[in-house]
């Protein structure tokens, strides 16, 4: 632990992962709590500030005029049908539509306020802030520490990272269990075990945002209620914006949700994504303002 | 018929065609070991051909394969495996050139080996790259022989490492060529290495290109890369036409030697294939 402590007196260094250290300011997980009212959670920092995104594949429009805060420390939930777009969506987060070749992005993405999209920004350099988990984990054919050093040594830090290894591997509620086989192939350890390491591996960049696209899709119950402890537990220190299929988990874990439907086009063929309603998820649960979010959230749709 | 009179004749047809090709095989196998085993001798290694049967061995040969082997390693593979990674993660497919190189790269792997051979000799042994009659010009134009298909055995091990893979990379903040040498490299070598094992274990049998670009019949001395050569197909080639039956059993034995380096090449495919497989 004295690492941990020395990194937080260090100010070069950002604080954020350290927080883990016995000395956790037990009042601000009050405040991120659930149930936050929407003033409050509306007065943290916006981290992303999107306004009038749209979406294309090639000819195809998927998403629509979407507009959109999300702010720190904030559990934030996308819901909808399938194939309505939250997937595209959320990597508009870290630009990982650059990597589809047909893939249109246009509108504003701000990240702190600073244009995401801009000629001059880096998605490299975005992608090393604003980490991502997938809907399938994704180990990589290596041990189960390299999986973790992947990340920092990429950047090329060789540095202390026998520590962060570690300390990744404990925020991620993994620690105990592999802690004796790190040599490991990553592809032998069991489907949930191998997505809370796919979840180190993102923390040990050091992002300050973790995009969660469907975490626990391919996870039994006990692997999933994992997870969302863990999703519970970030948040004192990240930004969370999680894409989910399961409206209970939403409901344990987000404090904003947004509901996206598909939409048809003038031409009535034409469908795309658009953002219906957006609010905190205590509200959006039971008192929807739009009519198809309450079908879709009382089970009469999708 | 019956459906299950139908589905034993088609397992009838199939043994058939396993039993001529097998039976074939083991037949020629049986004969060339029958008529060899005499001649493989000490003698055939270490001594250089002759016109005198008894004293004639294949050693400048044998070595000269070898080396081919050994060139061809190093200058097939690498070519071969950076052109793969270019077409597979570099190169934007809606490109008229890349879709050319790519054509064409499939059409080469189906040129007859005797063209390459007309090949080497207009270019690399005279013309412009005039190298001359040397072993050198053999491992250039068996290299040019066995890229197409070093090619597209290492396409395709680098396609078969999952996108999910690459995305994972690229999301935690790796560059293009990280991805690339960190990830997908590591991850496609068992593929690459069979495939290019097996393709240079097909090309060290080659005799026609060679014979072509004038590998000579009888050489005394061991070979050097810049020198005059044979090759172990080569010589065999020249021993069957000779008119004596002791040659015929040279010949034979020659077969055997070569048999041997093919197989125990694609046994060390085998080998790293089993070794490295990776189940995702
Ligand atoms: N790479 C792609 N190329 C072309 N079209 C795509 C691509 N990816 C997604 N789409 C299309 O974009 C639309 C939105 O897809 P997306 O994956 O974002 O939906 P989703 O809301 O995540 O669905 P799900 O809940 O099933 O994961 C779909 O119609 C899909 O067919
Ligand atoms: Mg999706």
């Amino acid at each position: 632990m004295t690492q941990m402590e020395s990194e937080q007196i260090a100010p070069t260094t950002r604080p954020r992962l350290s927080a883990d250290s016995p000395s956790i300011d037990s009042g601000r997980i009050a405040e991120v709590s659930l149930g936050t009212p929407r003033e409050e959670i509306e007065r943290r920092e916006r981290v992303f500030h999107v306004d009038d995104l749209d979406v294309s594949y090639g000819d195809n429009l998927v998403l629509r005029d979407v507009s959109i805060d999300i702010f720190e420390h904030t559990v934030t939930a996308f819901i909808g049908p399938s194939g309505c777009g939250k997937s595209t969506f959320i990597r508009c987060f870290n630009r990982m539509n650059d990597l589809i070749p047909n893939a249109r992005v246009t509108g504003t993405v701000e990240y702190h306020g600073r244009d995401l999209y801009a000629r001059v920004v880096d998605p490299v350099e975005v992608r090393r802030r604003i980490g991502m988990v997938f809907q399938k984990p994704n180990p990589f054919p290596k041990s189960i520490y390299d999986n973790v050093a992947f990340g920092p040594r990429v950047l090329g830090t060789k540095h202390g990272l026998d520590e962060r290894v570690e300390r990744c591997l404990r925020r991620a509620a993994l620690w105990d269990e592999v802690k004796n086989r790190l040599g490991d192939s990553a592809l032998s350890l069991s489907g949930g075990q191998q997505q809370r390491l796919c979840i180190a591996r993102a923390l040990a960049t050091e992002p300050d945002v973790l995009l969660m696209d469907e975490p626990a899709s391919a996870l039994d119950p006990i692997a999933t209620a994992a997870i969302e402890d863990l999703m519970r537990e970030l948040k004192r220190d990240y930004t969370i914006i999680v894409v989910t299929h399961n409206m209970q988990q939403a409901a344990r874990v987000a404090d904003l949700t947004a509901f996206f439907s598909v939409e048809l086009g003038e031409d009535g063929v034409d469908r795309h994504g658009v953002l219906v309603e957006y609010d905190t998820t205590t509200k959006l649960f039971t008192q929807p303002a739009d009519r198809r979010t309450e079908d879709y959230v009382t089970g009469r749709f999708g | 018929m019956s459906r299950r009179t139908k589905s034993r004749l088609f397992v009838a047809a199939m043994m058939l065609c396993l039993g001529v090709s097998f039976g074939t095989l083991a037949w020629l196998l049986v004969t060339t070991l029958i008529d060899g085993i005499p001649a493989l001798s000490q003698q055939l290694f270490i001594d250089p051909p002759s016109t005198v049967a008894e004293e004639a061995g294949a050693r400048p040969a044998i070595l000269a394969t070898v080396y081919l082997a050994a060139l061809l390693l190093l200058m097939a593979v690498p070519v071969g495996v950076l052109t793969a990674i270019y077409l597979e993660e570099y190169a934007r497919k809606e490109r008229w050139y890349n879709r050319l190189l790519e054509l064409n790269i499939q059409n080469l792997a189906a040129v007859p080996s005797i063209v390459y051979g007309i090949l080497g000799l207009a270019f690399v042994v005279r013309g412009p790259v005039s190298v001359g009659r040397v072993l050198l010009a053999g491992a250039i134009i068996l290299t040019l022989l066995v890229l197409p298909t070093v090619i597209i055995a290492s396409r395709e091990a680098i396609r078969a490492v999952p996108g999910s893979i690459r995305q994972g990379g690229y999301a935690l903040g790796a560059t293009k060529w990280q991805v690339v040498s960190r990830q997908v490299l590591p991850a496609s070598i068992p593929g690459i290495a069979t495939g290019s094992i097996l393709a240079l274990s097909r090309a060290v049998g080659e005799t026609a290109p060679l014979l072509l670009i004038g590998a000579l019949q009888y050489v005394a001395f061991d070979p050097t890369i810049l020198g005059a050569f044979t090759a172990l197909p080569v010589q065999i080639y020249t021993w069957v036409k000779l008119p004596d039956p002791a040659f015929q059993t040279l010949a034979a034995a020659g077969i055997i030697v070569l048999l041997a380096i093919v197989l125990s090449m694609n046994a060390i495919a085998i080998f790293l294939r089993n070794r490295y497989r990776q189940t995702w």
